[in-house]
């Protein structure tokens, strides 16, 4: 369809008054924590849950959606989602607090409400002015078929300009914005099958089209039901993902105090705390504490770099060891995770050239409907000179050639196929990207965070002897830094002891030491402990004098990356891997997954320009990436993926969002949305076969009632299962 | 044939009824969570008494 359903205001429908004041609506008026119970799975899990949570001093409502694993609390203002969480993990539920603000998908929902109150009554109409329409074809005749038909008349009307609202303000706005859209067939078709039928009642005819405008109708609303239902699905999941990000950020008064508060508050000039493990939530400038900094997100780099008093930071970056306070330079939208907005904004403008399959049909179908029934009119108004026959045979000609299958052709096999990916962990957020991802022909991969986790292991732990080990893990240890976990977890899994290290103390930003028979012993960076630093992420031991032994670290590979890239390659595509970090990390990765081609040190211009350039050369692109420095890329390329744990920016540029870790869905995504566009090509030249047969009999005069409702009926249901087929 | 005059409207009105009950199940939110709706009915924790 061309344009988008548009939102429909409060609408003077029938049952909105019949139907009781919206009660249930209210339910939860001010639900004011919402937390995500991703194990939830059963009716016991329900009953503990919400017990769990009613009981808990403070909470005056509490009701789980099991549907979305999701539970909505109505508590007192001083209750905070952190008071609930230990309750429900001490009885196994995780839960994770969401952002209330974000989920919005109740709100947005009133727009599919209103569709399937609609089809509702499409559907209760079409069913009884078919039940009255079977007797008359049947064989009823004279009085008893006029009533029928006038009967029909009388539930049709209200019923047609109750439903088929969406497609005649559609056709309104493509019109009086001088443009054919899809929904300018149907409102002409609908609307003349209505007055000729009208027509004819009154004069007592023999053919009356009630029931295939309530038909067209009632199959036109379903499509655009099923088209509304994917994309809220991937709507509110989407948004769950977002919600997940609790904007939240601890703020010194000048007295000293600290509280918490909300992301938007903060202004230039605020004194914030940032704890080790927290993303900066603002641009600033570090005014107390030493750590260091993971700028993965936004650079692609894996190696962690220094912080100090006075030193620049951006949103986005990770704190990793001390606690920092930052006094605040940027905020929002002036801070420069915002500013590569504007990036993605240019990047974003090619990509809405695509002009989606529905749109090409009806550019084909729309101009040429018209022209036949406008043709077929005029021929028989000339042949007969009866003004009656050539309306009937017009009218015939445009419901019989109206684009029914059509309009079910693309959103039954997007749905289809949406279901499946989703069932496989890929979240499809365009309404098009399936189709373009169908035309991929170059794959470009990210490193840090794409094909890697971004989490590091050590790969020269057997080198060192295994006192030297061991005391590193008992350093190790003391310290929640990720290259400190890293080694003390491979250590533990092969079998070692932490060693005696006495006053083992953290220095934050540089290591962690302590006393190991009566010798200074040191785990850290490289200038602290005395070593040169080199290309690799390096953590140094110091025993006492002796030289500094390293422990070099690699990022860990995400699962399924090279069955992925295999997979992708065998398919016929070319995969190039283009990241931030230096080269010799880059290639060792590439060399790993199996990817001939590689780009390092790239920053987030050369990216995009580098993915159009290749646009240009007439390729079509999948980019996958997850950092702040891919969203120019992800925008610019014919079709984008990105992890669930990239930045949000990152999501919202990419049209898919990977749910689970596992890479290996993507290859299979490409097989799956080519198989989907196939379906649709098909469905197309069903609905034209059905045409091809019926519009002759409709040309000449042949068409009647009975042979529009089979055809319509018919190529509706052949076009629903061929699309259940890509499922 | 003078039963049509009865049987339809009765039709009707029973098709409405049905129509206007599923209206009120859609506008108090009776489909936000089908899945959760058809575990709820198996526990045991209201069956002595409605919840207040």
């Amino acid at each position: 369809m061309t344009a988008e359903l548009r939102p429909p205001t409060a609408a003077a429908c029938p049952g909105c008054l019949a139907a009781p004041a919206e009660a249930a609506e209210a339910a939860l008026p001010d639900a004011r924590i919402a937390l995500s119970l991703p194990t939830i799975h059963c009716q016991t899990c329900i009953v503990d849950v919400e017990s769990v949570l009613n009981a808990h001093p403070g909470v005056r409502e509490a009701r789980v959606n099991l549907t979305l694993k999701r539970a909505m609390i109505e508590a007192d203002p001083d209750i905070r989602a952190a008071d609930l969480i230990p309750a429900l993990e001490k009885l196994g539920y995780e839960a994770h607090e969401l952002d209330p603000g974000v989920l919005s998908s109740t709100a947005s929902d009133r727009a599919g409400r209103e569709l399937l109150m609609r089809l509702a009554v499409a559907g209760f109409a079409m069913m009884n002015v078919m039940l009255l329409s079977v007797s008359v074809w049947s064989g009823a005749e004279g009085a008893t078929r006029d009533l029928f038909h006038w009967i029909s008349a009388a539930i049709a009307l209200p019923a047609i300009a109750f439903s088929a609202q969406p497609f005649f303000r559609n056709a309104w706005g493509g019109l009086s914005s001088r443009r054919l859209n899809m929904d300018v067939p149907i409102s002409l078709a609908i609307l003349l099958a209505l007055a000729t039928s009208l027509w004819e009642t009154s004069l007592s005819g023999e053919h009356a089209y009630f029931d295939a405008a309530l038909a067209l109708t009632f199959f036109l609303l379903a499509g655009r039901y099923l088209d509304h239902r994917t994309r809220a699905i991937a709507r509110s999941a989407a948004e769950e993902l977002a919600a997940l990000e609790v904007p939240r950020a601890i703020r010194i008064r000048d007295d000293g105090e600290e509280e918490e508060v909300a992301v938007a508050e903060l202004k230039v000039g605020d004194r914030i705390r940032i704890r080790p493990g927290a993303r900066m939530p603002v641009d600033g400038e570090i005014v107390e504490g030493r750590s260091e900094l993971d700028r993965s997100l936004l650079t692609g780099e894996t190696l962690p770099v220094a912080a100090e008093p006075g030193q620049q930071v951006s949103a986005g970056e990770v704190n990793l060891t001390g606690p920092l306070v930052i006094r605040a330079t940027a905020v929002g939208e002036d801070t420069s995770l915002h500013r590569m907005a504007d990036l993605v904004a240019i990047a974003e403008s090619g990509r809405s050239r695509y002009t989606s399959l529905a749109d090409q049909a009806a550019k084909l179908y729309a101009p040429g409907v018209h022209i036949l029934s406008a043709l077929s009119f005029v021929g028989w108004y000339l042949y007969t000179w009866d003004m009656r026959t050539a309306l009937n045979i017009a009218a015939a000609v445009l419901i019989i050639t109206c684009p029914c299958a059509l309009g079910l052709a693309v959103p039954a096999v997007t749905t289809a196929a949406s279901g499946r990916l989703f069932r496989k962990g890929l979240l499809i957020k365009n309404a098009t990207a399936l189709e373009r991802l169908a035309q991929v022909d170059t794959v470009v991969f990210d490193k840090t965070g794409t094909l890697t986790t971004g989490e590091l292991q050590p790969v020269n732990l057997e080198d060192h002897a295994r006192s030297d080990v061991e005391i590193a893990l008992a350093l190790a240890e003391a310290s929640s830094h990720p290259l400190s976990r890293a080694i003390a977890a491979a250590a533990r899994e092969a079998g070692l002891q932490p060693a005696a290290v006495t006053e083992v103390t953290e220095v934050p930003g540089f290591g962690t030491e302590g006393l190991y028979r009566g010798q200074r012993v040191r785990l850290g960076r490289a200038d602290w402990v005395g070593a040169a630093q080199g290309a690799q992420t390096t953590a140094w031991l110091a025993i006492g004098d002796r030289t500094p032994i390293p422990f070099a670290f690699s990022d860990r590979l995400r699962p399924g990356a090279a069955e992925a890239v295999r997979a992708l390659r065998e398919a016929g595509k070319e995969v190039l891997l283009i990241s931030g970090d230096v080269a010799p990390a880059v290639e060792s990765l590439a060399r790993q997954v199996g990817i001939g081609k590689w780009v390092a040190e790239a920053r987030p211009e050369d990216k995009a320009a580098r993915v159009q350039s290749l646009s240009e050369e007439g390729r079509k692109i999948l980019m996958v990436g997850d950092g702040l420095n891919d969203t120019a890329a992800l925008a610019a390329a014919h079709v984008s993926i990105s992890p669930a744990t990239a930045l949000d920016a990152a999501r919202v540029a990419s049209d898919i969002v990977l749910l689970g870790t596992d890479l290996s869905p993507i290859a299979d995504a490409c097989t799956t949305a080519r198989r989907a566009t196939k379906r649709i090509r098909e469905n197309f030249r069903i609905a034209t076969i059905y045409n091809v047969i019926a519009v002759p009999l409709a040309v000449a005069g042949l068409a009647t009632p009975l042979i529009a409702a089979l055809a319509m009926s018919a190529s509706s249901i052949t076009v629903s299962l061929n699309a259940l087929r890509a499922r | 044939m003078e039963v049509l005059i009865i049987l339809i409207p009765v039709s009707l009105f029973l098709g409405g009824i049905g129509l206007l009950a599923f209206f009120y199940t859609v506008r108090t939110n009776q489909y936000d969570d089908p899945e959760g709706d058809s575990r709820r009915i198996l526990s045991g924790q209201w069956d002595d008494h409605p919840k207040p």
